[in-house]
């Protein structure tokens, strides 16, 4: 049932206003975070904040396959699916920094963002626990009878979890409509696939469960759209779960405090090379797309954007600690 | 071995200055022995001892400062070795051991108690409620004998102690005659010249260096006062009994008597009230008793005799067993315990065993008394001075000493008929004095 | 109203059933709910009356299920998931604790989880120390979450309904010692009031804090007490958190007396915490140290003997009692 593969090469040209727009997506990860990681320098930014840099093609290859209806969980690694999601980068910054502006009222911070009116379920922080989440929203719209699916992003990291493999079990069990998205970046914080797992094709993983499982070059914005595409397809048609591997790998450290002792810096430069980006942004050239003058007013518009979302949480208020206990119960009785 | 500890007398108490011991190690002791003088903010306190035993250590010097709680002396009890064994340990178990099964429940395993009496200097073991209720009150409760857990003090001790450390205030006379004044000196009823007392009442200004020692301000009795009788009055419904006693036969007798002893040993007519109270008291058991909960009669018949303080306020100490005790036994009695009261110096089991109060105002020229009953007891007995008025026995008019006796009671615990039983119980053994 | 004897068990049945037809989105899932009836009878004949897509057979998959119904809830619907025995819990606690209790304010007030979690606790049947947990402390800690005991027919039957109208993940706890227990069921309309503990039993000497398998035992305590003359009052705390400090507090206050009794272990307990409370309220109102009596501090044994001896039971309850009051 496993397609196993990782497909590179993509010809079919794309729209020039949707190749625009999925550039962008991808810049805007970048320099938004690349903004992110200076902030924390300079200590705007506090807890843990990890960077997606080098992923980005994969949320934005599946994102752009998903509807508004659908529901979408991620990891605590989910600025750039927020971002590419919809919610607004002034918002989420405010949100990092910790401000009531934010969408959680500051509450959360980088490893929390929440969006109801977006569908965005998290900004979840305990490896693979929103795993069951995501089956149980499916399940709700299974029971509702509405067609949808719910997205949900993890790690490889979290395919060690139990907690992986009764979702896994329990979606094809109750033939819930799941589109399983693994972002496969080689590395469980610093512990390498080939020390995690035994079985270290992880589409048989999802196989084994009875669930179609594929696998993509996450570095490929336009095979990880194919993929997408067709995951999402299937959910939508058959009702039933469906397991994405994209295989990527993350430029940064895991989080900003992180020495990076288990790789070598040869092996990053190697993926460097294969950055989706350039990549991306070259294709478009080649193919007319896009010209380069048109590629400099997008960097143009997107640095001026993370610029905004600066300005913005800077000028950004605290919650007051009078109102610290709100929400830990509903004010509103059903 | 028995442990015996500093007393907490009150809840201000937190410790007091050993004076003096008055036994020594092999003494034998019997409950209710003075062991020893305690001088704390009140004044000088004689600590009883409640164990019969034979002293075996004493483990704290005179004039060492000693925290409530720390243990003060080894008791070794009857028919146990007398050899001291062993110093104890700090660290003495509590007062009762739980059984295992117990012990793997209960929270609250005490500290030992010494470590927490030298921990906690100012402490005194008194329930939080106990203690506000004192503050609320303004009663000072460092003379209260604490029966809760482990000694401490607990809300009925206090509201026991507001009670017993003050007599019910005689209500206004029946007759216009004016009231006595607050200050005026308690004096046992006498017709003739009585015989001083063997030992004379302190002067008022020994009662003054008394009060100041202690520190008992008038108003602190007066608020004691106040609160016990606040309570009577909303707590008890009383009601009233009174007759005329014929005392020819008994004041004869008693001048008969006198004439044969020395000054020293002369009878009071008080003691022949106080006794005959006594011996109909044992006709009519339902008035010695406390209202707790329903009647609770006491075995033991304690009579509480009001003893008005100089400077205001009074005291009223238990006359313990005075049905056992003979004329003569009441009359040493009195003799000490009029002044040891007027020098605020009473054990705290005289002023918290009565089982019934007498009140004598013949002194100041009152003819009857009706009292207050003081809680938790039932009656209080009044008598009024003795004078001389017309009588008529056997249709012949004559002029007689007649005393005039009162009965208040609690009408939930008795009716008027067995008060009556009890005032002609007092009538009929006031006519044979001899067997009195 | 007409009473009747009734089991703990069918009061717990009838109110799932009531929900089950009062609301379409609710739906029970868990362990052996449908097929074999519940693993105690409790949900029997349900799966027949409602079919599978509302009684949900789910693997032993305690995080997986327990997430989906967070998941499930979050989606619209009212979940009752059922837990087999508190026992298996903690493979869920990570679902509990991380997701349900915090969903809300972590996500600054825009995600609530109306889920109520039900699961049979409590020793008692001589299961031994893996299968005779007394955790309700361990869920009580968790901010986010409300917690409900039930030590009363009453409770039983009339909890779910208001616990299945709170927008908050609810944590029921039920005994399984308590199943076959009979007792006459007054109506109550509309649901009892979980945010309230409840008086059981009034009185003016002290004050019995208790939930769960305490309750009818702190009654027959009480019973007993009054033939000597104690008037115990007996508090049902039925909600465990937040705790109903008001109802604590006043009964305390009134009798100036407490002691606080549960199964569970006592240290870092629910009585730990009422004692606390109590202490830090009413303290100038305390007339006796707050007591507990509480579950020995080890795994709990299979035999009977000791099964009953590591929980209090009324015998010990009118003891500490007197004791404390008559300072015996």
């Amino acid at each position: 049932m496993a397609k196993k593969g990782t497909k590179t090469k993509t010809t079919a040209p794309l729209a020039p206003e949707l190749a625009q727009k999925l550039l962008y997506q991808m810049l805007l990860i970048r320099r938004f975070e690349e903004k992110a990681a200076e902030m924390y320098t300079k200590t705007k930014i506090r807890g843990f904040l990890h960077l997606y840099i080098g992923e980005e093609a994969v949320a934005v290859g599946v994102m752009q396959a998903l509807r508004p209806q659908d529901n979408v969980l991620g990891t605590y690694r989910e600025h750039g699916h927020a971002l590419v999601r919809g919610l607004e980068p002034n918002v989420i910054m405010a949100e990092m920094y910790g401000r009531q502006e934010g969408y959680c009222r500051g509450r959360g911070g980088s490893m929390h963002l929440f969006d109801a009116k977006r569908k965005f379920f998290g900004g979840n922080a305990i490896v693979a626990g929103h795993l069951a989440l995501a089956v149980g929203l499916a399940l709700a719209d299974k029971k509702m009878q509405r067609n949808q699916l719910t997205c949900c992003f993890f790690g490889e990291g979290a395919m060690a979890e139990g907690a992986f493999h009764e979702a896994m079990n329990l979606a094809a069990l109750w033939q819930v409509p799941v589109l399983f998205v693994c972002e496969n970046n080689l590395y469980a914080m610093g512990t390498a696939l080939r020390y995690t797992h035994a079985q270290t094709d992880l589409t048989l993983k999802g196989a084994a469960y009875g669930i179609t499982a594929a696998a993509v070059d996450g570095m490929d914005l336009q095979a990880v759209m194919e993929a997408a595409n067709t995951a999402a397809a299937t959910v939508r048609k058959t009702g039933k779960p469906y397991f994405l591997v994209c295989n990527t790998y993350r430029f940064r450290a895991h989080s900003m405090f992180d020495a990076e002792l288990y790789r070598d810096k040869a092996e990053v430069e190697e993926w460097k090379q294969r950055d989706p980006i350039p990549a991306f942004s070259n294709t478009l050239l080649q193919q007319q797309l896009l010209a380069e003058a048109d590629l400099q007013a997008l960097e143009a518009r997107v640095n001026e954007e993370v610029q905004q979302a600066i300005d913005f949480a800077e000028s950004c208020s605290w919650e007051p600690v009078e109102e610290m206990s709100r929400f830990t119960y509903s004010e509103k009785k059903t | 071995m028995l442990e015996y500890r500093m007393p907490s007398l009150g809840a201000d108490m937190e410790s007091g200055f050993l004076r003096e011991w008055h036994v020594k190690p092999g003494d034998k002791i019997k409950k209710g022995d003075i062991i020893a003088e305690v001088e704390t903010q009140k004044g000088i306190i004689d600590i009883e001892v409640f164990d019969d035993g034979t002293i075996g250590e004493l483990l704290v010097q005179v004039d060492e400062k000693v925290p409530v709680g720390t243990l003060m002396a080894m008791i070794i009890p009857p028919g146990e070795d007398g050899e001291i064994k062993e110093t104890p340990q700090k660290s003495a178990a509590p007062a009762t051991t739980p059984t295992a099964a117990e012990e793997a429940w209960i929270a609250t395993e005490p500290p030992p108690m010494a470590e927490k009496a030298a921990a906690a200097e100012h402490h005194v073991r008194a329930s939080p409620l106990a203690k506000r209720i004192a503050e609320e009150k303004g009663i000072d409760i460092a003379t209260i004998h604490g029966t809760g857990p482990e000694g401490a003090i607990i809300r009925e001790d206090v509201e026991h102690a507001i009670t017993a450390r003050v007599a019910p205030v005689p209500e206004a006379p029946k007759e216009a005659a004016p009231a006595p004044p607050p200050a005026s000196p308690p004096a046992p009823v006498a017709a003739e010249k009585p015989a001083p007392p063997a030992q004379a009442p302190a002067a008022p200004a020994e009662e003054e260096k008394a009060r100041q020692a202690t520190g008992a301000s008038a108003e602190t009795i007066r608020m004691a006062v106040a609160a016990a009788m606040s309570k009577s009055n909303r707590e008890i419904p009383h009601y009233y009994l009174e007759t005329r006693i014929d005392m020819r036969r008994a004041m004869a007798w008693l001048a008969e008597t006198n004439k044969q002893r020395p000054v020293k040993e002369r009878l009071l007519p008080a003691v022949l009230l106080l006794k005959a109270v006594a011996k109909a008291l044992n006709e009519v058991p339902d008035l010695n008793a406390w209202w707790e909960n329903g009647l609770q009669r006491k075995p033991a018949i304690n009579i509480g005799y009001v003893v008005a303080l100089r400077t205001g306020g009074i005291m009223v100490p238990a006359i313990h067993d005075a049905d056992n005790k003979s004329l003569d036994e009441l009359m040493q009695t009195l003799n000490d315990l009029i002044p040891r009261a007027r020098a605020l110096r009473l054990r705290s089991s005289e002023l918290a065993d009565s089982t019934i109060t007498v009140t004598s105002l013949g002194e100041g020229g009152v003819e009857t008394v009706f009292g207050v009953i003081y809680p938790p007891q039932v009656a209080l007995v009044g008598f009024g001075g003795i004078t001389d008025q017309p009588w008529t026995e056997n249709g012949m008019l004559d002029v007689r000493p007649v005393l005039t006796a009162t009965l208040a009671a609690d009408h939930r615990a008795t009716d008027g008929s067995t008060g009556s039983r009890f005032l002609t119980a007092i009538k009929n053994y006031l006519q044979q004095p001899e067997k009195l | 109203m007409a009473t009747s004897l009734i089991t703990y068990r069918e009061c717990l049945k009838q109110a799932i059933r009531e929900a089950l037809q009062g609301d379409e989105r609710v739906f029970l899932m868990g362990e052996d709910v449908g097929h074999y009836g519940g693993a105690f009878a409790v949900s029997k004949g349900l799966l027949q009356e409602f079919g599978p897509e509302r009684i949900m057979d789910t693997p032993l998959s305690e995080a997986g299920f327990t997430g989906a119904g967070i998941g499930a809830a979050l989606g619209g619907m009212r979940p009752i998931v059922e837990i087999m025995t508190i026992n298996f819990s903690l493979l869920a606690l990570d679902q509990i604790a991380n997701n349900a209790a915090t969903l809300l304010h972590m996500s600054g007030g825009q995600l609530n989880v109306p889920l109520v979690i039900r699961m049979s606790a409590g020793i008692g049947r001589q299961l031994a120390a893996q299968h005779s947990h007394s955790w309700e402390p361990l869920f009580a800690h968790l901010p986010g979450l409300r917690v409900l005991s039930v030590g009363t027919h009453e409770d039983a039957r009339y909890m779910l309904a208001p616990a299945l109208l709170d927008p908050d993940p609810v944590i029921i706890f039920e005994y399984t010692s308590m199943l076959n227990l009979e007792q006459e069921l007054q109506p109550v309309e509309g649901g009892v009031d979980i945010s309230k503990a409840k008086i059981r039993r009034e009185g003016k000497d002290i004050s019995i804090i208790t939930y769960g398998t305490g309750v009818y035992k702190a009654l027959e305590a009480a019973a007993e007490l009054a033939a000597a003359g104690i008037e115990a009052e007996v508090v049902d705390l039925r909600v465990l958190r937040p705790l109903d400090d008001e109802t604590i507090l006043a009964s305390v206050t009134k009798t100036s007396r407490a002691i606080i009794v549960e199964d569970a272990s006592r240290s870092v307990s629910v009585s730990s915490e009422v004692s606390a409370r109590i202490t830090e309220n009413c303290f100038y109102d305390l007339d006796a140290p707050v007591q507990r009596l509480c579950g020995a501090e080890v795994p709990i044994p299979y035999p009977k003997h000791l099964e009953d001896a590591a929980v209090p039971q009324p015998a010990q309850i009118v003891s500490a009692i007197k004791k404390l009051l008559q300072h015996a």
